[in-house]
């Protein structure tokens, strides 16, 4: 066999994974990584998922959604000074908060159940950070080239040409931290008018600062800190574990498959050697600054870069794809004992985060279908207690607030009930009978009230009342229990 | 100084300090960290000049920007009352029936009612103006002196039994001590007072106590004891006693004399105030 065509097909990349476990000491300068551009089904995925995140995040704010001529037609609003939360038709009160909460149970139990059916999927593509990221190493890409390019600019000395495309770089990428930072007060404002007021300099000074708090921490978080944040600053890399198991699906190598490594050249059998050539693509494309041969790592955000790599690798060396490929672990051990893989999709672990998503779905599906458009609250005078009039009837004074949650006036009837002979005055009023009480679309109204009882309709120091009160228009009605107190008999 | 000690097992300098064979490490402080108390040092020197900072024997240093807090507060006070002065020159142009006609004016003026009886009417009326055995209960119906918002306001202004020249003034007399009457005498008035309000007692004490009334009561209590609000006579037919209404309270109103004392706010609040107050006390319940 003529051994004169010794060329390796694929070259070997000198390249350090410079966050390798034992490369890294304690107290050591970040050591700046130059990821590769990757091409493949993963690195199409990345870019799909980004286009979707990015869109949802900057066009949300101008999805208009009608809710009559009292409301604000803006689909989704934090309205902070008026103290309204509008989430399509869902409008949600301060003390409703315990929507939000829900809503943020469901966003954390949804994330359990990714992780433990498929690992760091959030981490790997729908992370703002991954995104963000992302998006800063592509313009880096295309301002200062890929990795061998940007290796040479970064060692090369200051000169014109490095000077503008650095100037470049960083100002594109303060433009997209400012529109990033810009996007995010439309959530807390009617967007066209205040992208009105923003470009007029009429705005207020916090729509600015958060605008500039925000660019800041993009810029800085996106474009210069990287997969620091996730190493170091993300609680998540440590929680995570809990929810992975070895039936969850992560980025793996198969060592079983390609160990023991070692470069190949064209022509070379592949007996008694594994099919990874030791070319470090998988490493070179990784933003992380790790090797995914090493095994599981805190590091690793799954984003299967490495995968499409690697796959790539394997074409031109004509051995079968999915060296390195989303598996689980279990599924690895099987696989290198010749057994066949089994995916475990209904285990325990992921059907009990479902479970209580369900029930959370539930508890919030109820509160909403049942939630009330009308509110009523009594607050009883605490001094005095109660007040004994010259004919000897005693009067109690009470606050009440009613809340309309409906976007039209509303005109009420007060009554009381449980105590015989009561007489109801609304203070401010020198109406007979049945008082109304009139409030306005979307407010809260307050009312001072004064309930009188004589002394025979009293059995004991404290009586129990519920004050009804009826939508004049027969639009529902709501009551309240408090009690009636009187002196000690 | 010889060479820094290495510590065989990290690899690391050591600071030479030792306690009980246990050695402190040089590590280097995180990069982060040592520039954030750069800037610290450096910003605090500028707060040095920028504001006020160090004290001196008489004084201190004031900045260059002159900021002091006290100066912000005087002017947000100044602020504030610039932003009432619109209602409280509303309220001193308005007759008591007007303010409580205008919801404006009469939010306003049962805010600062309100804040005016804490601080100057609580001490003696209670918080929630509820009173207490002397001092008048202003939550129920029952007035001394008239519940109407000009006989409020006047009672606020000039005050009861005061010393003001304009003051309230009723004398319930002493009738025992002044020996006007026997010991035997007031008790039978006594029960003839309660029997108005429903107490029944000794029919014949009750006899003879009416007696007693119509020859040295009814000109001031009115015949069947419905008071006098003219004379600051109570009604004392009714459920409401400002002393008590047990048997010993009464007999001792009669034969000792009542003269509780209220100040004269005139010239110690402003004339806006006074009206504010009147229309609080008038909105708590039993103005009439």
């Amino acid at each position: 066999m003529p051994a004169g065509n010794a060329e390796h097909v694929v070259a070997r990349v000198e390249a350090e994974p410079v966050n390798k476990a034992e490369n890294r000491v304690l107290y050591q300068k970040r050591i700046k990584i130059f990821p590769k551009r990757a091409k493949g089904f993963f690195r199409r995925l990345k870019w799909l998922i980004m286009i979707a995140t990015l869109a949802v995040y900057y066009v949300t704010p101008w999805l208009r959604w009608d809710r009559g001529p009292n409301a604000p037609d803006q689909a989704i609003l934090i309205d902070i000074p008026a103290r309204r939360f509008y989430f399509f038709f869902i409008e949600i009160w301060p003390q409703e908060v315990y929507y939000l909460t829900g809503l943020l149970i469901l966003a954390a139990f949804a994330l359990f159940v990714a992780t433990a059916l498929f690992g760091r999927v959030w981490c790997g593509y729908a992370c703002p950070q991954t995104v963000w990221t992302d998006l800063f190493i592509a313009v880096e890409r295309a301002v200062e080239g890929d990795r061998a390019a940007r290796i040479r600019l970064d060692k090369a000395a200051w000169s014109v040409r490095k000077i503008a495309r650095r100037t470049l770089k960083h100002a594109i990428w303060l433009v997209i931290a400012v529109l990033t930072g810009g996007a995010w007060v439309f959530y807390f404002a009617d967007a066209p008018s205040l992208l009105g007021d923003l470009a007029s300099l009429r705005a207020p000074a916090i729509a600015y600062i958060a605008i500039a708090v925000l660019a800041a921490t993009t810029y800085v978080l996106g474009g210069l800190m990287r997969e620091q944040v996730c190493t170091y600053m993300c609680p998540w890399p440590r929680i995570q574990a809990a929810m992975v198991d070895s039936d969850s699906m992560v980025v793996t190598y198969r060592d079983y498959r390609g160990e023991p490594r070692a470069p190949h050249r064209k022509r070379d059998s592949w007996d008694g050697r594994g099919d990874c050539v030791d070319c470090n693509a998988c490493v070179v494309v990784c933003p992380m600054g790790i090797d995914i041969r090493d095994g599981q790592q805190l590091e690793c955000i799954n984003c299967a870069l490495c995968i499409d790599a690697c796959n790539d690798i394997m074409d031109r060396v004509g051995r079968p794809r999915g060296l390195i490929a989303y598996d689980t672990l279990a599924n690895v051990e099987r696989r290198a004992e010749g057994k066949s893989a089994k995916l475990r999709l209904l285990r325990a672990r992921p059907l009990m985060y479902l479970g209580l998503m369900a029930v959370v779905v539930m508890l919030m599906a109820f509160g909403l279908t049942t939630r009330s458009n009308l509110d009523l609250n009594v607050l009883r005078d605490r001094n005095p207690l109660f007040v004994t009039l010259s004919d000897g009837s005693v009067r109690n004074g009470y606050t009440i607030k009613i809340i309309n949650k409906e976007y039209a006036e509303r005109s009420f009837t007060l009554n009381v009930e449980g105590l015989a002979g009561a007489r109801i005055d609304v203070v401010g009023r020198d109406t007979q009978g049945v008082p109304m009480l009139a409030v306005k679309p979307d407010r809260l109204a307050s009312f001072r009230v004064f309930i009188s009882a004589p002394s025979s309709a009293l059995k004991s120091r404290s009586t129990p009342i519920v004050f009804k009160l009826n939508d004049a228009a027969g639009d529902g009605e709501v009551s309240y229990d408090a009690v009636f107190l009187g002196p000690d008999r | 100084m010889g060479q820094a000690e290495i510590d065989d097992h990290s690899g690391t300098e050591t600071t030479g300090h030792e306690w009980d064979g246990i050695k402190e490490l040089n590590n280097p402080l995180p990069r982060w960290w040592l520039w954030t108390f750069y800037i610290s040092i450096v910003w605090a020197i500028g707060y040095w000049i920028v504001m006020p900072a160090w004290p001196l024997i008489s004084g201190y240093t004031t900045g260059v920007i002159g900021y002091s807090s006290r100066a912000t507060v005087v002017e947000r006070i100044e602020e504030a009352r610039a932003a009432q002065s619109k209602f409280v020159q509303g309220i001193a142009a308005a007759s008591l029936e007007e303010i409580r006609k205008d919801p404006e004016l009469l939010d306003f003026a049962l805010a600062g009612g309100r804040s005016a009886f804490s601080v100057n009417c609580s001490q003696c009326h209670g918080r929630g103006a509820a009173g207490s055995p002397g001092y008048a209960n202003l939550n129920d119906d029952a007035w001394l002196w008239g519940g109407s918002l000009d006989a409020i306001s006047r009672t606020i202004q000039y005050g009861i039994r005061s010393g003001h020249d304009e003051t309230r003034f009723g004398d319930m007399p002493a009738f025992v001590t002044d020996e006007t009457l026997t010991r035997a005498q007031a008790g039978d008035v006594t029960d003839y007072v309660l029997s108005l309000s429903g107490t029944a007692g000794d029919a014949g004490a009750v006899a003879r106590g009416a007696e007693v009334f119509a020859e040295n009561c009814v000109d001031c209590h009115q015949p069947g004891g419905t008071g006098n609000p003219e004379l600051g006579a109570p009604n004392i037919a009714d459920s409401i006693w400002l002393y008590g209404g047990e048997r010993a309270t009464v007999l001792e109103s009669v034969a000792k004399g009542r003269a509780g004392n209220m100040p004269a706010w005139t010239g110690r609040l402003a004339p806006a105030t006074i009206k504010q107050l009147a229309v609080y006390v008038h909105s708590l319940g039993g103005g009439q």
